[in-house]
């Protein structure tokens, strides 16, 4: 009976248990997020200067190894993606400076791809001018212009810049436009100043750098780098921090971009309700050249000032930027009462070189959700409940003792009634 | 009489609750923190192919899930990013590898770190493992690790406890000859994971922290409940063990039932045993004074 009676209540609890299980999970997931509805755009840029003509990858000219390579990645250009093609320095091979730093061309426009007209445009490319970087950035910057897809710019270049703008500068400004574009760049055979800018354009716009010694290595990496172009993540928000918390804009969830100097604190405002939890991640990307030693602060403040949660999280080294993220859960409460204004602060104490610019800032990405709070625990331990074999020596050390104690009293008392029974 | 099946029912729930404890205790301990009746998020490399590309940064990170060996082939300098998600009473350890191809020359040491984040991008600290290692010029792969504290249901908003949720890896070199900058390097990550049987079981469940803002991130099988702990196992068991206890002691301490009170005198009204009587809780039914008169 007992054992029937615990099975039925055990297959009971079973049940609830699965019901449990099944619902949990759909309550807890995360709303899929909106992915960004734009085609995304690519622009390949590609270097045709003089020094291109050197034989030295794999054997075989620069140039020719760039046009094999070119005519791979148009073959497995994923379906979707607009591409372009630029060149700099392929058209004047004189030797005025001035002329030649404007040697920029847009060989085939951004848009749905016709391969065989690509491929015999670059066909005809043959290795003429200067180098100018900048100014081709600039120009592809402005081909890419438009649409609400992802931005990606590949830089192909067996040279540094030797035209008047620091081409890294460029890019740093490009970034700041805040179009979401991001400059990838290939180094072919390159000298120490070569890497050094093309690694300093890619640190600028959240790209990267990548040294070209084979053709093969040429090929599978442009390849990767447009097929990223179809990464389908979120796009920011750009938004403007505020110096004080009065002045800050007020923020739903979502994911923002800002800008900040060095050293400088920005303030932005969400409202919480009662029974949602505020988290918020804040990201400040090292986009130059900086200082060993920076950390990154982020606080939650009440309006009147005081200080709810923060995190701060500094470090040494090589970084590309350093994070920091807080929770405040805010207690259920009564229907109508209002919603709290939380003050976001997220400080940095990066610095640089003085060689370095300051301005633009720093890139800032915020991350704000809102979701339930949740409750209070009543105590450390899960549900209360214990755990290991001192609980159950306790426990059975107590059961024990109350037995003794039960057993012995009912002996006493049968003792006792039996021997009144007899005295009578 | 039911005394005597009383306590054999005990005895077996006891014993079947212990039973039923160890070996939960024990698979919690080999395979995955989740109860077995709950989906494992450990085996889920049923639906897609690892992933063979990486992210650039917390946006863009590749989502990877447990026990999946995700690869990329990148540059030295790069910066690499996964997320992974990592559920409540998880022992997580991040296991990444650096492999550098033998066409590229080096020209120097290199130093490598992983480093994993929890889904508030806060940097989390390994208890142990090689989060830092350095390669020569020679080394043709490098291995490191990094293991995690265990995920907790709950912790304070001022404490960096790491919660359940996503999970993110960073691969990246330190320091390196500058003329290296931008070499083939390929990059592999794999998390892995164990249980606590219960060890580490908090109070309270926060919701997930997985942000909106992404990519959805969850186990393959979804969330494990929190209701679940292998301390309702423990605590069950102690409580049955307690009743066998304390049935087992009244026993002894009353005295045998029937050998005593039968050779001094019948029951009077009609009671056909006299030790019948004190098996029956004391203080039932009839007042004391109501037999024997």
């Amino acid at each position: 009976m007992i054992i029937r009676k615990l099975l039925a209540v055990g297959s009971a609890c079973g049940m609830l248990a699965a019901l449990a299980c099944g619902l949990l999970p759909t309550s807890a997931a995360a709303d899929e997020p909106g992915t960004p509805a734009g085609t995304p755009k690519v622009e390949l840029v590609l270097d045709v200067s003089g020094s291109m003509s050197a034989k030295d990858i794999d054997g075989q000219s620069r140039m020719s190894a760039a046009k094999q390579a070119f005519d791979d990645v148009l073959d497995s250009v994923p379906q979707g993606v607009e591409l372009g093609i630029r060149t700099l320095g392929a058209d004047y091979p004189g030797n005025d400076k001035k002329v030649g730093c404007k040697d920029t061309r847009q060989l085939y426009p951004v848009g749905a791809l016709n391969r065989d007209q690509a491929k015999a445009a670059v066909a005809t490319l043959q290795p003429t001018g200067w180098t100018p970087i900048g100014p081709a950035l600039l120009a592809a910057a402005d081909d890419l212009k438009g649409g609400e897809g992802s931005r990606r710019l590949v830089l192909i270049t067996d040279g540094e810049d030797t035209c008047a703008a620091n081409p890294c500068d460029v890019a740093r400004q490009i970034a700041s436009q805040g179009i979401g574009l991001t400059i990838d760049t290939l180094g072919l055979i390159p000298n120490t100043a070569t890497r050094d800018q093309l690694s300093c354009i890619a640190e600028a716009t959240g790209g990267t750098y990548t040294t070209v010694q084979h053709r093969q290595q040429l090929t599978s990496r442009v390849k990767q780098l447009v097929d990223r172009s179809t990464d389908t993540a979120v796009t920011p928000t750009a938004t403007q921090g505020a110096d004080t918390c009065a002045a800050a804009p007020l923020l739903k969830p979502g994911l923002y971009s800002d800008r900040e100097t060095f050293s400088q604190n920005r303030w932005y405002r969400v409202d919480v309700e009662p029974g949602q939890e505020l988290r918020a991640a804040a990201t400040v990307s090292a986009d130059r050249a900086v200082n060993a030693g920076y950390g990154v602060l982020l606080r939650a403040v009440t309006r009147h000032g005081r200080e709810i949660v923060r995190d701060d999280e500094s470090g040494t080294g090589r970084t590309d930027g350093v994070s920091a993220g807080i929770r405040y859960p805010k207690p259920h409460a009564d229907d109508g009462t209002p919603a709290e204004e939380v003050c976001l602060e997220i400080g940095n104490s990066f610095s640089a070189p003085p060689s370095v610019k300051t301005t633009p800032g720093l890139p800032v990405e915020l991350s704000v959700d809102l979701v339930d709070s949740p409750h209070q625990p009543h105590d450390v331990a899960f549900y209360g409940l214990g755990r290991g074999w001192w609980l159950l020596g306790l426990l059975a050390l107590t059961g024990g003792v109350v037995g003794l104690l039960t057993g012995w009293t009912s002996r006493w008392r049968l003792n006792t009634r039996l021997d009144s029974g007899r005295t009578r | 009489m039911r005394t005597a099946r009383l306590l054999g029912a005990a005895a077996l729930l006891a014993a079947a609750a212990l039973g039923a404890l160890t070996p939960a205790a024990l698979a919690d301990d080999t395979a995955t923190a989740v109860p077995t009746d709950s989906p494992t998020p450990t085996a889920s490399a049923g639906d897609d192919a690892p992933p063979t590309e990486a992210g650039t940064d917390f946006r863009t990170a590749t989502v990877v899930q447990q026990g999946v060996q995700a690869t990329a082939s990148a540059s030295a300098g790069d910066y690499l990013y996964w997320q992974f998600p990592a559920d409540t009473g998880q022992n997580v350890t991040v296991h990444a590898t650096v492999t550098f191809p033998s066409t590229a020359t080096r020209h120097g040491p290199s130093t490598w770190q992983v480093d994993v984040y929890d889904g508030l991008r806060r940097r989390q600290p390994c208890r142990y493992g090689v989060q830092t290692a350095t390669a020569g010029t020679g080394t043709a792969s490098l291995q490191l690790a990094c293991h995690l504290r265990t995920i907790r249901s709950y912790a304070e908003p001022w404490s960096d406890d790491p919660l359940r949720g996503t999970y993110y890896v960073r691969l990246t070199v330190l320091d390196l000859p500058s003329t290296d900058l931008g070499q083939p390097i390929q990059a592999a990550v794999k998390a892995t994971s164990e249980g606590t049987a219960g060890r580490q079981a908090v109070d309270g469940s926060v919701a997930p922290v997985v942000t909106a803002n992404g990519p959805r991130v969850a186990p393959s099988g979804g969330w494990a409940g929190t209701w679940w702990s292998p301390r309702w196992l423990w605590t069950a068991g102690g409580g049955v063990l307690a009743v066998a206890a304390a049935l087992g002691a009244h026993r002894l301490a009353r005295g045998p039932a029937s050998g005593r009170g039968a050779p001094f005198r019948p029951a009077p009204d009609g009671y056909d045993a006299y030790g019948e009587r004190p098996r029956r809780p004391h203080g039932e039914g009839r007042p004391p004074g109501d037999y024997g008169d």
